[in-house]
C-alpha cells in the first residue's frame, strides 16, 4: 500500500496521466462531434490503428515526422469519409460498417506492416520518427506543476487545446449549431434547408480527422513504433468517456482524464509485483465500473427527482 | 383565368413506391395575397402536394410555375429561395436552441467565424414586432407552449423571405382563443401582401378565414371555390362523397361501479418538473370521462401514470380496486386496461410489421394463438381477418405492412387490437387526431358502443368537438391540475370550456371534488 501511494503521489505519475490521456481525449472529441450529429462513430479504434501505421510509414519515407502526421490526418479523414459513404450513401447500418472497419484495420495494418517492414508484430525495422516534445519556458521551473505539465509531446498540448477548439466550434459557429440541430431534430434541420446527410458526412470526416491525431500520437509520441493492435481498446474507452462526459467537450475531457488516470495506474503498477495480466485489466474494468456508476447515478438522480416532486404538493414558486 | 395565378402546379402526379397514387394529375393554383384553403380527408393527397411544392418530395410528372416561370423545387432549400415557407404540423424546431437560434438555423449571420447572435436577436425582435407575433428571442424552445412554437415557425418562414406560407393544420393543437389570435395574425400577414395556403379539416375555420378553398379527394382535385359561395356541407360532401354526421348519437350513460380511481397523483415530465400536481378523479363502468385541456398541461404525463408507462412520483392509481403503482404494464393490461396512445407511430404500432402481427402484439401469449411451442397460424389468420373486416381497415390483406396504410387506417389497427380484448377500462388518448372523417366517426361510435357494453372510458382529447360530443362527464386540466368538473358534458359550451382550458376561470375545490364519487 505504501508503495502504491508512493507511485501515485509523484510528479512522474501526474505527467504520465496526461501522457496516456492524450489518445483517449482525441478519440473522445472525435466521438463527440459525430455523436452530436446523430451518427455515432464506433470505428475510432480502427481509425486510430490505421493512422498510427500511416504516421510511421510516411515519417519513414519522407524523413519528416510532420509529413507523417499530415498523411495520418489525411488517412483518418478519408477513413471517416469512407464510413460516411457506407452509412449515408450505401445505407449500411453505421454500427456494422464501423465494426467492419475495425476488423479491417486490425488485420489490414498487420498485412501492410508485413509487406513493408517484413514483420507481423512491430515496425522496429523502419526508421520512423517521432513528433517533438515541448518544454514550456517558465512553467518548467515551477516545482510540482512544471514536471507534470511541461515537456509533453506537442500533440498532448494540441489535445488540451482541442477541448476548447471543440467547445467553440460546437457552440459558437454555424457549422457547430447545424451539427447539433441535425443530431437533435434532423427533420427540423432538413426543413430549413440544412442537408442532413451532408452535415453528418462532414461530422464523420471531422471525427476521423480528430481520431487520427490520437492514432498518430500512439506511434509517434507515446511510443516510437507501430505494433499490432497497439490502440488496445482506447477507441472504445473514448466512447465511454464521451458518454460519461454528457457529450460536452469539457465533460468528455474530465472523463478522459479519469480513464487516463486508470490507464496510467495500470502502467505504474507493473513496477510493483502485481501480475501484469491483472494490471492490464484495470483500464477496462475502470471503464465498466465507470459506466455502471454513471448509470446508477443517473437513475438515483431520477429517483430523487421523483421523491422531491412527490413531496412538494404545494404549488411551485 | 390563367393570368391571375401567382403560383400554379400543373398536372402533378406522384406515385409512391408502394403503388399508392397520392396525386393524380393535380392542377392547383393560388392568387397573390389570398388565404387559400386546401381541404380533404387524410390520405387525400394534400400533404403530398404541399410536400412536393416545398421540395420535400419529387413528383414523377407535372411542373410548378411561379409568376409564369417554371421553378424546380428539388429541396426545401430551393423552395425557400423561391419564397415558399412551410409551417409543419409537427414543429420543425430544435428544442435545446433558443428562439433566435432556431430562427437563423441554416442562414446564420456571421461575425468572423462565429454566429452573430446579437444580430439574430435584433432581427427576431424586429420581425416579431412587424407581424405582431410576440416571442422572446432568448427563450429556449423546449419551454415554450404550442401556440408560441407555432409563432416561431411562422416567423422562421418569414425570416427566410417567404411570401407564400403553407400552414399544415395549424389549429389542430390550439385552443379556440389561440386560434382566434392566429387568425388575426394571418389576416395581418395577408394585409401585408403575403399569400397563405391553409390546410385544414375544420370547415368552419375555412369559412371564417379563407378566401378560396380547394377540395381534394383520392389524390384528385374535386374543385376550387370562393368560400363565400359554398357551405360547409357542400365542402364536406365533396371531401368524402357523402354527408358526414359528426355528431355522435348516444343515450344517456348508466354509470355503475368505479373502475379507475386516481388519488393525489403526482407525475414528473421529461425535464424533471412536476407536470401532474396531485389530481384525484374516478371513472365508472359505463361512462366516458373526458379530459379536456390544451396540450402540455399534464395530460400526457397523467396517461403515462395511469397506463404504467412512467413511474408514479406520488399518490395512487387503482384499477378495479387493485393498486397499479408497482405493477408492470403487462399486469396493468391483464386487469382489463387498454390504451390508445397519443403517438400511434411510436407506441401504437410497429410500422414495419404486418397488420396481423400488430393486432397480435398484446395477445401472442394467449393459449388461443400459441400452443406449447409454436404459434397457431390459422387462429391468428382468423383473428386478423375478422378484425380487418370488423374495423373496416382498408388494406390489400392482413399481411400488409402497417406503415403503408393511411393515418386513419393505422389508427384503426391500433383500435382493433385494443378493443378486441374485452376491455374494462379504455384509456383513449387523442384517439382521432389527424385522421380522416370516416375513420373518426367509426372510432367515436365504437367508443360509445363499448361504453354501452359497460367499459369505463377515460378520453383525453385536445379536440373540443370530440370531448364535448363523446363525454358523459368532463374534467379540464390546466397546468397539471384539474380546474373544472362538469357532471353533464352536454351542458358545456366550447367557449366556456376554453376559459377553463386557458386558466381564466377556475372552479372551487368543492366543485372539482365532485369527480371523486367514493373515498
Amino acid at each position: 500500500m505504501k508503495d502504491f501511494l508512493q507511485i501515485i503521489f509523484t510528479t512522474q505519475f501526474g505527467y504520465s496521466v496526461l501522457r496516456v490521456t492524450t489518445p483517449i481525449l482525441f478519440a473522445a472529441l472525435a466521438a463527440l462531434v459525430s455523436d452530436r450529429a446523430g451518427v455515432i462513430n464506433i470505428a475510432l479504434e480502427g481509425i486510430m490503428l490505421i493512422t498510427a501505421l500511416t504516421g510511421v510509414l510516411f515519417s519513414t519515407w519522407f524523413h519528416s515526422a510532420w509529413l507523417g502526421l499530415l498523411m495520418a490526418v489525411i488517412m483518418g479523414t478519408l477513413t471517416g469519409m469512407l464510413l460516411g459513404y457506407f452509412h449515408l450513401k450505401l445505407k449500411t447500418n453505421v454500427i456494422l460498417a464501423a465494426v467492419a472497419l475495425n476488423l479491417l484495420a486490425s488485420g489490414g495494418t498487420i498485412f501492410v506492416l508485413y509487406l513493408i517492414a517484413g514483420d507481423k508484430g512491430i515496425s522496429s525495422s523502419l526508421a520512423s520518427l517521432t513528433l517533438p516534445k515541448i518544454t514550456i519556458p517558465l512553467l518548467d521551473k515551477i516545482p510540482v506543476l512544471g514536471p507534470i505539465l511541461s515537456g509533453h509531446n506537442v500533440l498532448t498540448y494540441f489535445a488540451l487545446l482541442s477541448v476548447f477548439l471543440m467547445h467553440y466550434f460546437i457552440y459558437k459557429t454555424p457549422m457547430g449549431m447545424r451539427i447539433r440541430a441535425v443530431g437533435e431534430n434532423p427533420e427540423a434541420a432538413d426543413s430549413v434547408g440544412i442537408g442532413v446527410k451532408k452535415t453528418q458526412f462532414i461530422a464523420l470526416a471531422m471525427s476521423g480527422m480528430i481520431a487520427s491525431f490520437g492514432g498518430a500520437y500512439m506511434s509517434m509520441g507515446y511510443v516510437s513504433w507501430f505494433s499490432r493492435d497497439m490502440t488496445a481498446g482506447r477507441g472504445f474507452i473514448a466512447l465511454a468517456a464521451e458518454a460519461m462526459g454528457g457529450a460536452t467537450p469539457i465533460g468528455s475531457f474530465l472523463a478522459s482524464l479519469l480513464f487516463g488516470f486508470f490507464d496510467a495506474l495500470s502502467n505504474s503498477l507493473q513496477l510493483l509485483r502485481v501480475p501484469a495480466e491483472f494490471v492490464q485489466m484495470i483500464p477496462y474494468v475502470a471503464t465498466v465500473v465507470g459506466l455502471v456508476l454513471y448509470t446508477a447515478a443517473k437513475r438515483n438522480q431520477y429517483q430523487r427527482m421523483l421523491i422531491k416532486i412527490g413531496r412538494q404538493l404545494e404549488p411551485e414558486k | 383565368m390563367p393570368d391571375d395565378a401567382m403560383l400554379r402546379m400543373e398536372k402533378i402526379t406522384k406515385v409512391y413506391p408502394n403503388g399508392i397514387v397520392a396525386n393524380n394529375e393535380v392542377d392547383f393554383s393560388i392568387r397573390k395575397g389570398e388565404i387559400h384553403a386546401l381541404v380533404g380527408e387524410n390520405g387525400a393527397g394534400k400533404s403530398t402536394l404541399m410536400r412536393i411544392l416545398f421540395g420535400l418530395e419529387e413528383s414523377q410528372k407535372g411542373r410548378i410555375l411561379l409568376n409564369g416561370t417554371e421553378i424546380k423545387n428539388e429541396s426545401p432549400h430551393i423552395a425557400i429561395a423561391n419564397g415558399i415557407g412551410m409551417v409543419h404540423q409537427h414543429f420543425m424546431l430544435v428544442p435545446s436552441l433558443t428562439v433566435a437560434e432556431n430562427m437563423i438555423l441554416g442562414v446564420e449571420p456571421k461575425k468572423g467565424l462565429r454566429i452573430d447572435l446579437q444580430k439574430a436577436i435584433k432581427d427576431t425582435r424586429a420581425l416579431a414586432e412587424k407581424y405582431n407575433l410576440a416571442v422572446d428571442p432568448l427563450a429556449k424552445v423546449q419551454f415554450l407552449s404550442v401556440g408560441i412554437k407555432q409563432k416561431v415557425e411562422i416567423l422562421k418562414a418569414l425570416y427566410r423571405g417567404a411570401e407564400i406560407l403553407i400552414l399544415d393544420e395549424p389549429t389542430a393543437v390550439l385552443t379556440p382563443q389561440e386560434t382566434k389570435e392566429l387568425f388575426s395574425e394571418l389576416k395581418l400577414l395577408k394585409k401585408q401582401g403575403n399569400t397563405i395556403i391553409f390546410i385544414s379539416h375544420k370547415l368552419h375555420e375555412v369559412k371564417e378565414l379563407c378566401d378560396r378553398v380547394t377540395i381534394m379527394r383520392n389524390g384528385r382535385i374535386k374543385g376550387t371555390f370562393n368560400t363565400a359561395d359554398v357551405t360547409p356541407t357542400d365542402i364536406s360532401r365533396l371531401m368524402v362523397g357523402r354527408d358526414v354526421i359528426l355528431e355522435v348519437e348516444k343515450d344517456a350513460a348508466k354509470p355503475k361501479e368505479i373502475v379507475l380511481s386516481v388519488t393525489n397523483l403526482v407525475m414528473a415530465n421529461d425535464l424533471g418538473q412536476r407536470a401532474v400536481k396531485g389530481v384525484s378523479f374516478q371513472v365508472r363502468k359505463g361512462e366516458i370521462l373526458g379530459i379536456a385541456g390544451v396540450e402540455g398541461n399534464g395530460q400526457r404525463e397523467l396517461v403515462k401514470g395511469v397506463t404504467g408507462l412512467e413511474r408514479i412520483a406520488h399518490g395512487e392509481v387503482t384499477i378495479l380496486g387493485e393498486s397499479i403503482n408497482r405493477k408492470a404494464i403487462k399486469e396493468i393490461r391483464n386487469l382489463g386496461t387498454c390504451h390508445i396512445p397519443e403517438d400511434r407511430m411510436t407506441y401504437g404500432v410497429a410500422k414495419e410489421m404486418t397488420i396481423e402481427q400488430n393486432v397480435l402484439a398484446d395477445k401472442y401469449d394467449s393459449q388461443d394463438y400459441t400452443g406449447r411451442i409454436l404459434t397457431k397460424p390459422r387462429a391468428i389468420r382468423d383473428l386478423s381477418q375478422k378484425l380487418v373486416e370488423e374495423y373496416q381497415i382498408k388494406c390489400s390483406s392482413p399481411l400488409q405492412e402497417v406503415g403503408m396504410l393511411s393515418g386513419g387506417n393505422i389508427q384503426k389497427v391500433v383500435v382493433a387490437r385494443e378493443f378486441s380484448t374485452n376491455p374494462q377500462l379504455i384509456i383513449a388518448d387523442q384517439p382521432t387526431r389527424g385522421i380522416d372523417v370516416g375513420s373518426t366517426e367509426f372510432i367515436r361510435n365504437r367508443l360509445v358502443e363499448l361504453r354501452d357494453e359497460d367499459s369505463a372510458v377515460m378520453l383525453v382529447s385536445a379536440d373540443l368537438n370530440e370531448v364535448l360530443e363523446l363525454s358523459d362527464s368532463l374534467i379540464v386540466m390546466y397546468e397539471g391540475e384539474i380546474t373544472a368538473f362538469f357532471e353533464d358534458a352536454s351542458k358545456v359550451s366550447e367557449e366556456e370550456l376554453g376559459l377553463y382550458m386557458l386558466g381564466i376561470k377556475h372552479q372551487t375545490p368543492e366543485e372539482i371534488g365532485g369527480i371523486v364519487y367514493e373515498k
